[in-house]
């Protein structure tokens, strides 16, 4: 059975069709994701500008429980944080690692570079992932899907987002490719299929406890050459 | 009320240069006597000129309206996402002075002062609190063409108002809710982000100025 959850708005071919959910952006807003999350969103939202208005309206949400916050807490040093202003001036722009035509910004942060800076290991059947530097209560990962593999059914646990950054897969719920976002919680039990064509590039976060050594994301468990 | 963001006048800004006073917004031509002063914690005070008044002129008056309303509010986010008396003081003073320093940044025709303000405080709670980078999107910087239109700008500002004004008539139960959510007392599957808040004007006005920059950056 297929309980994939994707928010799905009408867009016109080739643009994001799998959007975050309204929970999702609200707590990104709200800064209640795991860290690897948060990457997940900001890497789509660098891609869809729906779902980036969606963010921000939350956002809005978050000022104006923010200007509606009793000051109760007492007041604050104004001469200490003149001092403040005038002895730490504005920080210049630290050089950010460049983003490419896959690689958003917020995501090359995390890979230290646009595609050609990733770290590969070969996990088999030509598949390679890359785990990126996160906070340790969720994972995120670059996987690299050859085209044409399959991945039999299979349950898994947590929350899982598979955001695709090249190529696309397929599976009973449509199709996903660059900028789409698969939601799996719980129980999902599926099979995508990387097509024919590029080679799949996706963004995978989950916060699944890690239970043994070896262990794989949804995408990968097992997987099969077609 | 937003009508001197587009029309700014320096030397109005020098003369609050210094002075304690909050910030007025007198019209050219009118006697600054005949102008009323706005108390800081007027809910319509126009914070929008304010910031760009910082951004302009480095002006400490317009900086001292903004302080004396968003850093005691700002300290009070943070004690009640958990940061005790010493870390909120020392958090709260550290984004005010990101205000200051990033005034250029701030975009009135996607955010309020107040929103922007909170995207500030927030990101510090997470760096200083939960000790994590914070991913945020791509930079739609702005182009010289992407200047907002001003009604652009008023239109935005006046629907987070209209939110706020929402927000306070909420049923007491549902607004706190909505405050545990961003106080960080509740994980994203204990989130429901159906808040009953008219978030649809907001949403599409904010698309309008995306769409704006990314038209500008073609
Ligand atoms: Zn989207």
């Amino acid at each position: 059975m297929t309980q994939t959850q994707t928010h799905q708005h009408l867009a016109p071919p080739g643009q994001v069709t799998h959007h975050l959910t309204p929970e999702l952006l609200m707590a990104y807003s709200a800064g209640t994701l795991p860290e690897a999350f948060s990457l997940v969103v900001a890497t789509h939202l660098s891609i869809c500008d729906s779902c980036r208005a969606d963010a921000a309206s939350y956002d809005t949400v978050g000022g104006a429980v923010l200007d509606s916050i009793s000051p109760d807490a007492g007041a604050c040093d104004f001469e200490a944080t003149l001092a403040r202003i005038t002895s730490s001036p504005a920080q210049p722009a630290t050089a950010q690692p460049l983003p490419d035509d896959v690689i958003p910004s917020p995501l090359a942060a995390y890979i230290g570079g646009g595609l050609d800076a990733v770290k590969w290991k070969k996990v088999g059947g030509g598949v390679r992932q890359a785990i990126l530097p996160t906070s340790s209560d969720a994972t995120a990962r670059l996987l690299y899907i050859p085209a044409g593999t399959a991945v039999p059914d299979h349950g898994h646990r947590g929350t899982e987002l598979t955001l695709v950054l090249q190529g696309a897969f397929s599976d009973e719920d449509g199709r996903y490719a660059r900028g789409d976002v698969e939601i799996a919680d719980e129980d999902v039990d599926h099979t995508p299929i990387a097509e024919t064509g590029a080679d799949c590039i996706c963004l995978a976060a989950t916060d699944a406890p890690l239970r043994f050594a070896g262990w794989l994301p949804r995408m990968l468990q097992p997987f099969v050459k077609i | 009320m937003l009508r001197n963001v587009s029309t700014y006048d320096p030397e109005e800004a020098s003369l609050a240069i210094g002075s304690r006073t909050p910030v007025t917004k007198s019209l050219k031509g009118t006697s600054p006597r005949m102008t009323k002063a706005k108390p800081v914690s007027d809910p319509s005070a126009d914070w929008v000129a304010c910031v760009e008044r910082v951004k302009r002129a480095q002006d400490r008056a317009a900086f001292r309206a903004l302080f004396d309303h968003f850093a005691p509010r700002v300290k009070a986010y943070l004690i009640k996402s958990g940061a005790d008396m010493a870390l909120a003081e020392e958090c709260t003073q550290d984004v005010m002075a990101t205000l200051w320093h990033k005034a250029h940044l701030f975009d009135p025709s996607r955010a309020s002062v107040a929103t922007w303000v909170y995207t500030i405080a927030r990101n510090r709670r997470i760096d200083i609190l939960r000790k994590q980078r914070r991913p945020e999107p791509e930079d739609l910087a702005w182009g010289p063409e992407a200047e907002p239109e001003p009604d652009e700008i008023v239109g935005l500002q006046q629907d987070s108002a209209r939110l706020g004004e929402a927000m306070a008539s909420l049923p007491r139960k549902q607004r706190e809710l909505i405050e545990k959510a961003y106080f960080g007392e509740l994980s994203h599957s204990e989130i429901a982000a159906e808040t009953g808040l008219p978030l649809g004007t907001i949403k599409s006005r904010i698309r309008l100025a995306l769409d704006r920059l990314r038209h500008a950056m073609k």
